[in-house]
């Protein structure tokens, strides 16, 4: 059962003559850890925003459990968000002025989760992502780029969401960090059984990962775009 | 939101404490003018009360009322014993009290006077004069404090003081050959009277024996000895309170005191003087107002500047916000939530500084000015201008805010 099934997208920005993406056909099945791979600028993060649903898609629909999030109004949107998806960005996952704990609490908020024990959540977590609990009293802007990367992880399935969205999220790190954070990353898939879609510009990232998608071979806008050049 | 409102404007707090600074001195201004403006009316109107005609040498009102009540300037010019027996012997007179002005005590001015002030005078809502110590004064040589010379002089009953010519802070004519003994002490009034220090009509002749158009004759210099009741009776006054039988009178004895044929007088109404007077400052004062408000104006703009500005370093952490389930309303509130806690906290500010301020320029106001101030404001008004800042505030932060709103509608999910 796909958990995720976009169906005949095209998204142009504002303004813009031609289409940044144009997907006939974009499938991940429930519990599937997917890499999608492409070129900085190649449209990946305008890809993984229709997903999140901050940018909904002039044409097509994108179906999430089921829930075509197109059609719900923004309010909807933002709350669906929330609470069935997490996501990691390459750096500035957490508002650096608030601790960990105050990080946690606010994602749990938004969710409508407010009442909910962050503490002990909290501790569980890190001791998942092998970080010491310690750091959940800690400011973020403390932490390490490798803490904060980590920390990303606990804030995105914080409200244990269906699907976890990672963007570029190991750019920042050098390679023993990065298998690091993707072994954490997949293995919290095991433990959680929430579905992956995990998008970089590197090939290497490939091996960790049930399947590739490579972005400019469903992207038909792009295709396009380079053989008219 | 409150909490992530607080840390994020910590989190910015160079630029956040500038405009807190400005916004602080724009209100502390705002505050302080509209507290000198209501304390300067109350202490107006409170100045004198039931007094039918005020009754002095020819002059304008405003000259009279300044130097007779608020003590501040010269009469022009004396009005003769005389007259002064004339118009209090008159039938619809109830009450009168003559004033004798001229000479100080260490920058205080002294007023001679008769019994009837104690009894008469009234300030506030009709309230009399009460003594807070002592008794009134019997003989010529005896003084009554107003509050505020016994409190910043340190005087007690039965302290002597000596009387200086003329009214400057430093005399160089001081009338020591008769000093005078402390009997009394006035309760606080918060007008001028607790600034004045009032003897007898009879003191101010004996100080004045041996002198000659103000100044003294080489040789003579009579001791308290020498006082005799017969030199003592008064020969000029500087102005006359007057109570009537019936305020119906007040019009005819105007007329006929402005007519007084012996020598030029002139009587007023003190509330109408007043509200001549409050007219003239109060002109001034809606200026300083809409400058006071001008100034806060300024500051809500830079408020409104720097939560603009703001936005282009805060790109990540409002789309994080969005990126976490946040409602694009949640980023208008968020903005609109730090400008209110910034105002919020620049008219407490504001009001601590107004209140230090205040209590700085307390004696000095009330030294030049005569104007009796309470260092902690508290009038409607204030809190007018406060909801007023607030409000502003909130109206200019639309503009950010909204700015914020619209980007993050339909914004991708930042990466790098």
């Amino acid at each position: 059962m796909p958990l995720i099934n976009a169906n005949n997208l095209v998204f142009a920005w504002p303004g813009a003559s031609d289409p940044t993406l144009s997907i006939d056909d974009f499938q991940v099945n429930a519990g599937e850890a997917v890499f999608l791979r492409g070129a900085s600028g190649s449209g990946k993060s305008t890809l993984l925003s229709l997903l999140a649903g901050t940018l909904t898609a002039q044409t097509g629909s994108v179906q999430i459990l089921d829930t075509d999030i197109g059609a719900l109004s923004a309010r909807k949107r933002d709350q669906f968000r929330a609470q069935h998806i997490g996501i990691v960005f390459q750096q500035f996952n957490l508002l650096p002025f608030l601790t960990v704990a105050g990080n946690l609490r606010l994602a749990s908020r938004f969710a409508g989760r407010a009442n909910r024990n962050i503490l002990s959540r909290g501790t569980e977590l890190l001791q998942a992502l092998r970080l010491e609990p310690d750091l959940l009293e800690r400011q973020a802007d403390q932490l390490s780029v490798g803490q904060q990367q980590r920390v990303a992880i606990a804030r995105a399935v914080i409200n244990e969401p269906e699907l976890l969205i990672a963007d570029e999220p190991t750019s920042a790190l050098d390679s023993d960090a990065r298998d690091n954070f993707i072994n954490l990353l997949i293995n919290f898939r095991q433990l959680t059984g929430c579905t992956i879609v995990f998008a970089s510009h590197d090939r290497q990232l490939a091996r960790f990962f049930d399947r590739s998608i490579e972005l400019a071979d469903i992207n038909k806008a792009t295709k396009g775009r380079t053989s008219n050049v | 939101m409150f909490e992530v409102a607080l840390s994020s404007l910590w989190n910015r707090r160079g630029s956040v404490a500038l405009t807190l600074a400005s916004l602080t001195i724009s209100m502390a201004i705002v505050i302080g003018v509209e507290h000198v403006r209501s304390q300067a009316e109350d202490s107006f109107v409170r100045t004198v009360s039931g007094v039918d005609l005020l009754v002095g040498a020819r002059t304008s009102q405003i000259n009279l009322l300044l130097y007779s009540v608020f003590r501040i300037g010269n009469a022009t010019n004396n009005i003769r014993w005389q007259s002064y027996q004339d118009i209090a012997a008159r039938e619809e007179v109830a009450w009168s009290i003559p004033f004798s002005l001229g000479d100080s005590h260490l920058g205080y001015r002294v007023l001679g006077t008769s019994a009837d002030y104690f009894d008469y005078f009234q300030y506030g809502d009709s309230q009399p004069l009460r003594l807070a110590k002592g008794e009134r004064f019997k003989g010529p040589l005896h003084a009554v404090l107003g509050n505020e010379v016994a409190q910043a002089l340190d005087y007690r009953v039965g302290d002597e003081i000596v009387l200086a010519h003329g009214i400057g802070n430093t005399s160089f004519v001081n009338h020591d050959n008769m000093p005078f003994t402390v009997t009394g002490i006035l309760a606080a009034t918060g007008t001028p009277v607790d600034r004045t220090v009032h003897v007898s009509l009879e003191g101010i002749e004996a100080i004045h024996l041996g002198f000659s158009n103000g100044v003294r004759i080489p040789g003579q210099a009579p001791s308290p000895q020498d006082l005799r009741a017969g030199d003592l009776e008064p020969t000029q006054i500087t102005a006359i309170l007057l109570g009537l039988e019936s305020p119906m009178a007040v019009f005819g004895l105007q007329r006929a005191i402005n007519n007084y044929p012996r020598e030029p007088l002139s009587a007023i109404l003190p509330a109408v003087a007043l509200g001549e007077l409050w007219q003239i400052i109060g002109t001034l004062e809606s200026l300083l107002s809409v400058i006071s408000i001008l100034v806060l104006t300024a500051s809500m703009l830079g408020l409104g500047t720097m939560l603009l500005t703001s936005l282009r370093e805060r790109r990540r952490e409002l789309a994080l916000y969005r990126a976490i389930g946040a409602r694009p309303t949640f980023i208008l509130w968020l903005i609109e939530l730090e400008a209110v806690t910034m105002t919020a906290a620049a008219a407490l500010l504001g009001y601590l500084v107004t209140v230090a301020g205040f209590s700085l320029v307390q004696d000095w106001l009330s030294e030049s000015f005569a104007l009796v101030i309470d260092i902690w404001p508290a009038t409607p008004g204030i809190a007018y201008y406060i909801g007023g800042a607030i409000l502003a505030a909130i109206v200019i932060t639309l503009i950010p805010a909204i700015v914020a709103y619209r980007r993050s509608l339909g914004s991708a999910l930042l990466s790098s």
